[in-house]
C-alpha cells in the first residue's frame, strides 16, 4: 500500500547500478536523449500539458534517476502530437524517446528481473 | 492417344497441377479471411448497379496493367517493355497455342499438355496455313525472348531500365529466376531439334533446325523437351512461394480492388493479397528520400512487403520511413505500402484504453452558421498562419470558431501513423463530438495532417476543407481580391496534402492571384518531402534536415524570391535554414489584402 | 567603375568599435590606414544603443569617443562604403565596394562585426506578428524615450524578457552561446524598473551567464534592489490575447510545473550571428568558420591572424564578444599588425 509520505522509505534519491543501465540502454535507442539542456520548452509547450498537469520534461528525468512509478501511467497522457520535438532547442528527438519510454515501462515489454526491480527500489 | 503421350511431360503436368492446387487454396484463404468491413464492401458491389462499373475496371485494369504493364511502362518504356514483353508474350503464346492445337483437332477431344509440346508431338504439321500458325508462334518466343534477354541483362547492369538499383533478391528467388530465363531458351532449342527432323517450325525454329546436324537432333531432341517439361515444373512448384506469384495474384487483387476493398489497420486476407502481388520491380526504391539522402537501403516497400509476407525480422522497416507515400503513388500495382507499414507499427499493448479523460470536461461551443476553424497543435507554433487566417474571415465577414484557439486536442493521426491505433480513436471522438456538438457548417484546417485525418479516419457530418481549398474558393467567388505582387514563388506541395489528398491545384490558383510561380522540377506528386515528416520517429534532426536540403535545393533551382508551403510543419522545417524564406499561402493572401 | 585605383598600406574594414580602435592605433604608430564602413554612421552597432553594461554609461558618448578618435587621427575614412568582395592578388589585397570602386591594401584587418538575430525566424514567439513583443535592441530605442509604454501607450504593468533568442537552438541552427545577453537582460530590467518602478519585470532563462567583472553584482542588485524575478524555463510560444497583451507558455522547471501568464511586452534576447559582410567577405577569402563567423588561426597565440597571409581579424566578427573584448582584441590586431608590416618589406626585396 501506498501512503505518499511514509516515513520508513528513504525520501532521497539513490541512483541503482541496475537503474543506471536502464539508462544507458534508453540512451542507445535515443542518442539525443543525451543532449537535453532541461530546459523546460518542451513542458511549456505540451498539447497534453495545456488540459492537464502533465510534465514531459519531470518524467524523463524521473526515469533519468530511476525513479519509474506510474511514470508509463502518466506517459498514456501523451498524444504525439510532436510539439515539443518540435521546439527542443537541443534538437532531442522527443516522440522517439516517449514511445522506447513506454516500451522500456511497458509491463509486458519488462522482464521479471525489472519488474521485481521497479517494486523493490520505488517509492 | 498414346502418340500423344510421351515421359517428358510428366514434370510439366505435375508442375502445373501442383501449381493450381496451391493458388487454389492461397486464393481461398485470402479470400475468406477479409474483414467483416471488407466483405460487406464486396457484397455491396456484386449486389447493386455498382457491379456494372466494378466489372468494367476489373477487365480494363488487367488488361492495362497484368498484360499491357501500362504502368511501369509509364514509369520507364524499356521497363514497361520488358515487363510485357515477357507477360503478353507467354501468355499469347499460350493462348495461341491452344487455339492451334483446337485448330488442328477441328476442335475439343485433345490433351491438355498438347498446346504446350504441339510441334513434338504434330510432326507433319508442315502444309499450306500451317507455316502460318509455325511463324506466328516463332515470332511470340521471339518476343519473349527478347524480354528475357533484357531482364538478363537488368540483372548485370539495371541502368539500361532506368533504375538505380536492383531489388535484392532471396536465393530462392534467385534459383527461380534462372528456370523462368531457361524456360524460353529451352522451347527454342527443342522446337528447333525437332524442326531439324520433320521441318514442322516457323522461320526463327526452322532458320535454327536447318543448321543443327541431324544426329545432334535426333540425340539432343527428347533431352531438350524434356529440360523444358522439367524447367517449366521447377517454377510452377516454386512459383506460389516466390515473388512470381504476383503473376497471378495481381488480376486477384485488381478483382477485390474494384469491388471496393481497401486495407483495414489490422492484417487481412487482402493485405496478403497485396503482399503477394509485389512483382518486386524497385520502383519504390526509386523515389524515396531515405534512399536517395541517406543511403538507408532496408526499409522500402519492396523490402517491408517481402519481409512482411514472408514473416522475416523488419522492424527497422516498419519504423524507418517518413510515410511520405512517394513510393505510394509510384507503385505501379497500386499497394496500399503505408497504409500496410502502420499495421506493422501496431504497439499492442502499449495501445492502451482510456488515456485521455481529462479532454471530456472541454466544453463545445455553439457555431450555428458558423465555419469551425482548426489550427492544429502545430499551429500554435506558426501563429503567423492562425492570424493570418483570422484576418481573412473577418475580411471576408466571415464569422468563424476557432476550436483550438488556446489548446489542442491533437487529430490523432500522429498516434495512428505510429501504430496507436486505440488511442488515436479516442481523440477522434473528443474532437468528432466538439464539432458535431457545435452545429458548425464547414470544418476548416490549415494543417494538411489534421486535414487528412478530418477527411479520411474522422466520417464527420460535415464537409471538411483545407484552407488552400477555402481560398481558391473566395478568390474564384471574388469574395476576396489579394492585390498581385511582382514576386516569384516556389510551391512546396505537403506530402499529407498533395500525394495524401490529392490537393494540388488549388494552392497554385491561389498562390497565382498574388505572385508568379516558380518552377519546379519535382513537384505535384514528386514533391519532395520536407523530411521532418510526423510519419518518422527514427530518425534525428540532423538527418531530417538532409532531406530537408534536397526538398530545398529542387524548389530552389529556378531562384524563387521564396517558398510558399500550406502545411505549418513544413514551414517549420524550412525554417530551420537560415538562407530560406518561406511563407504560408495564408500570410501571403493576408498581406496583399 | 571610375577606373581609378587608390592604393593603401593597411585597409580596415568594419567601422565598429573594433575597427576604428585598430585604426587609431595603428594610424598613431605611423601605419597608414584607412577605414570603411558600411553604414551611414559609425558603429552603429553601439549607436542603436541607450546605455551599455556593465556601467550604464552612455552608447551616444562612446560613439561620440569613436568618431573623434578617426578625426584626431586624420584617418582616411569611407562611409556608406561596403565592401562586397575582397580577393588576393600577388602580394596584395584588392577590395571592392558596392558601387563598384576598387582598393588595393598591402595588409587587411577585417572588422566587419555581428548583426542581430532576425527574430522573425522563431515564429512561435510572434516577433512581428504580435504588437507586444519586442527584440532587446527595440527596447534600447524605447529606453532612448526614456518613457516605457505598452502598446496601448500606457505604462506596462509586466515586462518579460526571454534569453537564448537565436543562441543555443539547434532549431535555427546556432548551437553557441552568444554571451552579451544574458548581462544585457539584467541590465535592461534594471532600467526598465528604474523607469518604471510599479512593473512587475519577469527574466526567463535557461542558464544565467555572468561572466564579466561586475556582472554577478549586477544581478544581485537585480534581485535585491529591484525585485527582478528570474525564471528558468524556457517560453515555447506566445500567443495574444483579447486585450492585446501577450500570453506565454513556459514552464518553471524549478518548480517543475508549466506556467501561463500574460504581459504586456515580451522582450526577446536576440543573439549575434556573424554579419551579412562577415559571412560573405570571410567565404570569399576561405576564413570562413562554423556559422559564418570569421576563423583565426589559433585561438591562444594567433587569434588575430588567419590562414591567409597579410589577413587579419579582430572583433565580433569571430564569435560573440562585448565591447571591451572587441576593442582589447582590436589593439592585439594592431600589435600584430605592425609586427607583420616590420617583417614584409624585407620579404618584399
Ligand atoms: C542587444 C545588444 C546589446 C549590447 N550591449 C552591450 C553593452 O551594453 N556593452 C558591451 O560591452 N557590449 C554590448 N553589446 C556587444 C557590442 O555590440 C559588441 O561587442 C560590439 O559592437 C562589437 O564591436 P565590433 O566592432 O567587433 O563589431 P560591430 O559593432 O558589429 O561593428 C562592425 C561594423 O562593420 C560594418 N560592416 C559590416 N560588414 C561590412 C562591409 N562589408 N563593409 C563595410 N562595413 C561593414 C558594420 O556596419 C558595423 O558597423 C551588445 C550587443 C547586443 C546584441
Ligand atoms: S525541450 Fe529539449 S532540452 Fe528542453 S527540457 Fe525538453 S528535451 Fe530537454
Ligand atoms: S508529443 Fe506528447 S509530450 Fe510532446 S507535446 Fe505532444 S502531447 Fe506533449
Ligand atoms: S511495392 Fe510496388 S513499386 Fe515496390 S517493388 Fe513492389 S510492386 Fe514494385
Ligand atoms: S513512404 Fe516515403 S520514406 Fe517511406 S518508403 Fe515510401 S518513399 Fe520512402
Ligand atoms: S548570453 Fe545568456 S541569453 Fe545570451 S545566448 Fe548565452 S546564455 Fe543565452
Amino acid at each position: 500500500m501506498d501512503f505518499g509520505f511514509t516515513i520508513s522509505k528513504p525520501r532521497s534519491i539513490e541512483p541503482t547500478e541496475a537503474g543506471k543501465e536502464q539508462l544507458r540502454l534508453l540512451e542507445e535507442q535515443v542518442p539525443t536523449f543525451r543532449r537535453c539542456m532541461n530546459c523546460g520548452g518542451c513542458t511549456a509547450t505540451c498539447s497534453a500539458g495545456h488540459f492537464i498537469n502533465f510534465n514531459i520534461r519531470k518524467v524523463h528525468n524521473l526515469y533519468r534517476w530511476g525513479q519509474y512509478k506510474e511514470l508509463d501511467e502518466e506517459l498514456q497522457k501523451c498524444m504525439l502530437c510532436g510539439k515539443c520535438t518540435l521546439v527542443c532547442p537541443r534538437g532531442v528527438n522527443l516522440r522517439s524517446l516517449i514511445i522506447h519510454l513506454r516500451k522500456a515501462l511497458n509491463k509486458d515489454h519488462l522482464s521479471n528481473d525489472f519488474q521485481h526491480f521497479i517494486r523493490n527500489n520505488n517509492r | 492417344m498414346s502418340s500423344y503421350f510421351h515421359p517428358f511431360i510428366l514434370p510439366f503436368c505435375i508442375g502445373t497441377l501442383v501449381l493450381f492446387v496451391i493458388i487454389a487454396v492461397k486464393f481461398y484463404r485470402w479470400i475468406t479471411t477479409l474483414d467483416r468491413k471488407q466483405k460487406k464492401n464486396v457484397w455491396m458491389s456484386l449486389l447493386t448497379v455498382r457491379v456494372f462499373p466494378a466489372l468494367w475496371r476489373i477487365v480494363k485494369e488487367i488488361v492495362k496493367e497484368v498484360l499491357l504493364h501500362v504502368n511501369i511502362t509509364r514509369y520507364n518504356w524499356r521497363m514497361g517493355y520488358m515487363h510485357r514483353s515477357i507477360a503478353l508474350g507467354w501468355f499469347l503464346l499460350i493462348v495461341t497455342g491452344f487455339v492451334e492445337t483446337l485448330f488442328h483437332f477441328r476442335g475439343g477431344g485433345h490433351l491438355p499438355w498438347l498446346g504446350i509440346f504441339f510441334r513434338f508431338f504434330v510432326r507433319d504439321y508442315t502444309y499450306g496455313i500451317s507455316r502460318v500458325w509455325a511463324d506466328v508462334m516463332d515470332l511470340l518466343l521471339l518476343y519473349v525472348l527478347s524480354g528475357v534477354s533484357i531482364a538478363i541483362f537488368k540483372s548485370i547492369y539495371s541502368r539500361v531500365v532506368g533504375i538505380r538499383k536492383n531489388t535484392k533478391l532471396r536465393w530462392f528467388d534467385i534459383c527461380l529466376r534462372y528456370s523462368l530465363w531457361l524456360i524460353f531458351p529451352m522451347r527454342l532449342l527443342s522446337e528447333s531439334c525437332t524442326a531439324a527432323l520433320t521441318g514442322n517450325g516457323g522461320f526463327l525454329t526452322q532458320g535454327i533446325g536447318d543448321m543443327l546436324p541431324t544426329e545432334f537432333a535426333q540425340v539432343m531432341e527428347v533431352p531438350f523437351w524434356t529440360a523444358y517439361s522439367t524447367c517449366l515444373c521447377v517454377f510452377f512448384v516454386l512459383f506460389p512461394f516466390s515473388r512470381y506469384m504476383h503473376i497471378f495474384t495481381e488480376p486477384l487483387l485488381i478483382v477485390f480492388r474494384s469491388l471496393g476493398v481497401r486495407e483495414s489497420s489490422q492484417p487481412t486476407g487482402y493485405t496478403r493479397m497485396e503482399l503477394n502481388a509485389c512483382s518486386r520491380c524497385g520502383i519504390c526504391i526509386d523515389g524515396c528520400p531515405l534512399d536517395k539522402e541517406l543511403k538507408i537501403n532496408d526499409i522500402q516497400g519492396v523490402y517491408l512487403l517481402r519481409d512482411v509476407r514472408h514473416g522475416l525480422p523488419h522492424r527497422n522497416a516498419t519504423e524507418n520511413c517518413l510515410m511520405c507515400d512517394q513510393c505510394v503513388v509510384d507503385c505501379p500495382v497500386g499497394i496500399e505500402i503505408t497504409e500496410i507499414r502502420k499495421q506493422e507499427r501496431n504497439k499492442g499493448a502499449l495501445d492502451t484504453h482510456d488515456n485521455y479523460r481529462f479532454l471530456d470536461s472541454i466544453q463545445s461551443f455553439n457555431a450555428i452558421g458558423r465555419i469551425a476553424y482548426f489550427g492544429g497543435c502545430m499551429s500554435h507554433l506558426t501563429p503567423g498562419v492562425t492570424e493570418s487566417m483570422k484576418k481573412i474571415f473577418d475580411a471576408v465577414g466571415q464569422k468563424y470558431w476557432m476550436m483550438d484557439e488556446d489548446k489542442t486536442i491533437c487529430c490523432g493521426r500522429p498516434l495512428l501513423q505510429q501504430g496507436f491505433i486505440a488511442q488515436a480513436a479516442e481523440l477522434r471522438r473528443k474532437n468528432a463530438h466538439l464539432i458535431v456538438e457545435s452545429h458548425a457548417q464547414y470544418l476548416v484546417t490549415s494543417c494538411p495532417i489534421c486535414y487528412q485525418s478530418f477527411k479520411k479516419e474522422y466520417n464527420l457530418p460535415i464537409k471538411v476543407i483545407h484552407h488552400t481549398e477555402y481560398l481558391a474558393a473566395l478568390i474564384r467567388l471574388g469574395k476576396l481580391k489579394p492585390h498581385k505582387t511582382g514576386l516569384k514563388v516556389a510551391y512546396h506541395d505537403p506530402c499529407e496534402l498533395g500525394r495524401g489528398c490529392n490537393i494540388y491545384d488549388e494552392p497554385r490558383e491561389v498562390l497565382q492571384a498574388v505572385a508568379e510561380l516558380a518552377r519546379v522540377q519535382k513537384e505535384r506528386e514528386h514533391s519532395i518531402c520536407c523530411g521532418h515528416s510526423l510519419g518518422n520517429t527514427a530518425l534525428d534532426v540532423e538527418k531530417q534536415d538532409k532531406v530537408r536540403d534536397a526538398a530545398l535545393r529542387n524548389l530552389k533551382a529556378d531562384h524563387p524570391d521564396l517558398i510558399a508551403t500550406a502545411c505549418p510543419m513544413c514551414k517549420k522545417a524550412f525554417q530551420r535554414d537560415r538562407y530560406t524564406t518561406v511563407k504560408d499561402i495564408a500570410e501571403l493572401i493576408a498581406e496583399q489584402l | 567603375m571610375d577606373g581609378k585605383i587608390i592604393s593603401i598600406q593597411v585597409a580596415i574594414i568594419g567601422g565598429g568599435p573594433a575597427g576604428i580602435e585598430a585604426a587609431s592605433i595603428l594610424s598613431r604608430y605611423g601605419v597608414q590606414v584607412s577605414l570603411f564602413e558600411g553604414e551611414s554612421k559609425w558603429a552603429h552597432n553601439i549607436g542603436n544603443k541607450f546605455k551599455l553594461f556593465p556601467d550604464f554609461s552612455s552608447a551616444d558618448e562612446l560613439v561620440q569617443t569613436l568618431s573623434q578618435k578617426i578625426v584626431e587621427n586624420q584617418i582616411p575614412a569611407y562611409l556608406s562604403t561596403k565592401i562586397v568582395a575582397l580577393e588576393k592578388q600577388k602580394n596584395a589585397w584588392v577590395l571592392t565596394d558596392e558601387q563598384g570602386r576598387s582598393y588595393v591594401a598591402d595588409t587587411v584587418l577585417l572588422a566587419t562585426g555581428y548583426d542581430i538575430f532576425d527574430a522573425k525566424r522563431k515564429e512561435e514567439l510572434g516577433y512581428g506578428i504580435y504588437n507586444g513583443v519586442m527584440t532587446s535592441v527595440d527596447l534600447e530605442a524605447m529606453l532612448k524615450t526614456g518613457k516605457i509604454t505598452n502598446v496601448l501607450g500606457e505604462q506596462p504593468q509586466c515586462v518579460t524578457f526571454l534569453q537564448c533568442v537565436g543562441s543555443r537552438d539547434e532549431k535555427i541552427g546556432n548551437h553557441y552561446c552568444s554571451k552579451v545577453c544574458c548581462v544585457t537582460a539584467v541590465k535592461q530590467a534594471i532600467e526598465v524598473k528604474k523607469m518604471s518602478p510599479q512593473t512587475d519585470v519577469f527574466v526567463f532563462y535557461m542558464d544565467l551567464r555572468m561572466w564579466g567583472q561586475g556582472f554577478e553584482e549586477l544581478y544581485r542588485e537585480a534581485q535585491e534592489k529591484y525585485s527582478i524575478r528570474f525564471v528558468r524555463g524556457r517560453i515555447s510560444e506566445a500567443a495574444s490575447t483579447f486585450d492585446d497583451r501577450v500570453q506565454i507558455k513556459a514552464e518553471d522547471t524549478l518548480v517543475g510545473q508549466p506556467l501561463k501568464m500574460s504581459t504586456d511586452l515580451l522582450v526577446l534576447m536576440v543573439g549575434m550571428e556573424a554579419s551579412c559582410g562577415t559571412k560573405k567577405l570571410a567565404a570569399c577569402c576561405g576564413i570562413d568558420g562554423e556559422y559564418g563567423f570569421a576563423l583565426s588561426k589559433q585561438p591562444h597565440l594567433a587569434d588575430n591572424q588567419t590562414a591567409q597571409r597579410g589577413l587579419f581579424v579582430a572583433g565580433a566578427c569571430k564569435r560573440p564578444m562585448s565591447i571591451s573584448d572587441a576593442i582589447n582584441d582590436a589593439r592585439a590586431a594592431a600589435t600584430e599588425i605592425v609586427e607583420y608590416l616590420k617583417i614584409v618589406p624585407a620579404n618584399k626585396k
